[in-house]
């Protein structure tokens, strides 16, 4: 029986509370970035390219690379791996550069 | 001599530090906890939430994990600095900034200004005054492209030790570990610990490299201990080590499903023939770390390369870059870990103070400069690895510029440096401003040892902060 990371640092973490994730509620633990909440949930991916409409997620983990950008409380491009998940966050999977209201 | 605690060092708002720390990872809070010991008063910056920077990375406080421990190597090391950085702070000796992004450095008639964003807005701007500057901004993760390296699932070796040691999450259960570099093994060794399955650490060196200088490992017991202990935990999960190999291919097509890892020859060249499927969910990669040092080389700091091309500063024995008032600790001076890391911090702090370090202090640097040469040397990237390149290969995640455009920009349109191709190709002009392709697109515009990256903003600043100029730390 293979364990979980939390098990293996003995976490007892607060309450879980959720975000939502293009419409849908996804769990989130207290002090999880946005992007740690998206994996716990399976999620790997949460924006498509500008080129080539491709999926993309966390690639760097650490705020270095930007391929994790979302549209987070309607702001987009926002670094997810940076982002705490707060209670009520809304994350929207970010096409392009998320300014198709700015498109001529 | 320590400064007393019954003598607080009162630091108004608007008052000039003796020194502002960049980075508050194991270079920096060894830094910062030594300079205030020497009686400077000092202030800590650093873009996370937190002190501890990436290798000291851990739970929030939210997730309530009781044995931080189990996912660090020296683990105890961190928290005794944290503590004494806790003491100078409640003596109002240092003050620490989480949230704080240096994205410039400017010299002043009496040090520097030090800009910081510390978010979106336009009040979020601040400019932190010092006298002198210690650099700590530590490292990332040097990346090679492979056909569907960007793949969702497919995260750097780093990344995925940083969302498992910060978030307690794994980008999937079965993780292929591949690159080159001493981080690999202890990714892998983490990887397993907390439940994933690793079917194999692929390498590209024979780990051959390190024999060749028997008297420097010598020199560094605690190295040797600490990978073995890797070594140790990989063994005990069966997990199998493929050296002189690569995945030369991650499968799928909304998320990676499996790699094809190749043999390769000595010069990274992938062996016909060799090639074996490995079924994964994920994907761990990085090819050894780059120095992360754009603050200094916009002031001119001149650099040194690594024997693993790796650009870093050039410093003097007492930790000086060529910057009047600018220090470097760590690996913006060359990657070499957190044991040198923190010496060198220890080092700078003295030479700041003006006071004599010890001479044990200076010996342990000399061995672990040593040490960290000869594992730069070890995983020096052989020039054979665009071998396993395809012409739809992107090389810039970001302009999702293909290797055939690059090819094209070199052969036929006469690009022969990186800033060339950049500016024929957009090839490192997006968002992550070439640092995720950078040494790729150097390899691939021709021969020649790449110069430092000049990045005159370490990081995106918005436009309403520039506009707002200086105001004084908030």
């Amino acid at each position: 029986m293979r364990r979980t990371p939390a098990e293996l640092v003995g976490a007892e973490p607060g309450p879980a509370h959720h975000i939502e994730f293009d419409g849908r509620p996804v769990p989130a633990l207290p002090g999880q970035s946005i992007a740690a909440a998206l994996w716990a949930d399976g999620v790997l991916a949460w924006r498509t390219t500008r080129v080539g409409g491709r999926p993309r997620g966390v690639f760097c983990g650490i705020g270095a690379c930007f391929d994790c950008l979302a549209t987070v409380d309607g702001r987009p491009n926002q670094r997810t791996c940076l982002l705490p998940a707060e209670p009520g966050t809304t994350v929207t999977t970010q096409e392009g550069n998320g300014r198709a209201d700015l498109a001529v | 001599m320590p400064t007393s605690p019954s003598e607080p060092v009162e630091a108004p708002q608007s008052a000039r530090y003796d020194l502002a720390v960049v980075g508050a990872g194991p270079a920096g809070l060894a830094a910062a906890v030594t300079a205030a010991d020497l009686g400077l008063r000092c202030v800590l910056l650093d873009g996370g939430r937190d002190t501890g920077g990436q290798y000291y990375r851990h739970p929030a406080p939210g997730l309530g994990a009781a044995r931080p421990d189990r996912l660090h190597h020296g683990w105890s090391v961190y928290t005794g600095l944290a503590d004494r950085l806790a003491a100078h702070e409640r003596a109002e000796r240092v003050r620490f900034r989480g949230g704080h992004q240096v994205w410039a450095l400017e010299r002043t008639a009496d040090g520097f200004a030090v800009h910081v964003t510390r978010g979106p807005e336009a009040a979020d701007r601040t400019t932190v005054p010092a006298r002198s500057v210690l650099l700590a901004t530590g490292a990332y993760e040097r990346q090679l492209p492979f056909p569907g390296w960007t793949l969702p699932g497919v995260v750097t070796a780093g990344g995925a030790q940083a969302m498992l040691k910060a978030g307690l999450v794994l980008p999937g259960r079965r993780i292929v570990v591949a690159g080159s570099g001493p981080l690999l093994l202890a990714a892998a060794s983490s990887l397993v610990t907390a439940g994933a399955e690793v079917p194999a650490v692929v390498e590209a060196t024979d780990y051959l490299g390190y024999a060749r200088r028997p008297g420097v490992l010598a020199a560094v017991p605690a190295k040797l201990v600490e990978g073995a202990g890797h070594g140790g935990v990989l063994l005990r999960h069966g997990v199998r080590l493929r050296p002189r190999s690569a995945v030369v291919e991650a499968h799928g097509t909304e998320r990676v499903t499996a790699v094809t890892v190749a043999r390769l020859d000595a010069e990274w060249r992938p062996v016909p023939g060799t090639e074996r499927r490995i079924d994964c969910d994920a994907v761990a990669v990085g090819h050894g770390l780059l120095p992360q040092i754009d603050l200094a080389t916009e002031l001119g700091a001149a650099t040194r390369t690594a024997p693993d091309g790796a650009v870093g500063l050039r410093v003097d024995a007492r930790l000086r870059t060529t910057v009047p008032g600018l220090w470097s600790a760590g690996e913006t001076n060359g990657v070499g870990g957190a044991d040198l890391a923190i010496v060198e911090g220890e080092l700078a702090a003295h030479a700041v103070a003006d006071r004599v370090p010890k001479p044990a202090l200076l010996r342990r640097r000399t061995r672990l400069r040593k040490f960290a040469e000869l594992m730069a040397a070890a995983h020096r990237p052989g020039p054979g690895w665009t071998g396993w390149l395809r012409p739809d290969t992107d090389v810039c995640r970001c302009e999702e510029v293909p290797v055939a455009r690059i090819r094209e920009a070199v052969d036929e349109l006469g690009a022969g440096d990186p800033r060339t191709v950049k500016l024929l190709t957009r090839a490192g002009m997006g968002w992550c401003q070439g640092r995720m392709c950078g040494p790729a697109v150097a390899c691939l515009a021709g021969p020649g040892e790449p110069g430092p990256d000049r990045r005159p903003l370490a990081c995106p600043v918005p436009l309403s902060q520039l506009a707002a100029g200086p105001s004084g730390e908030g």
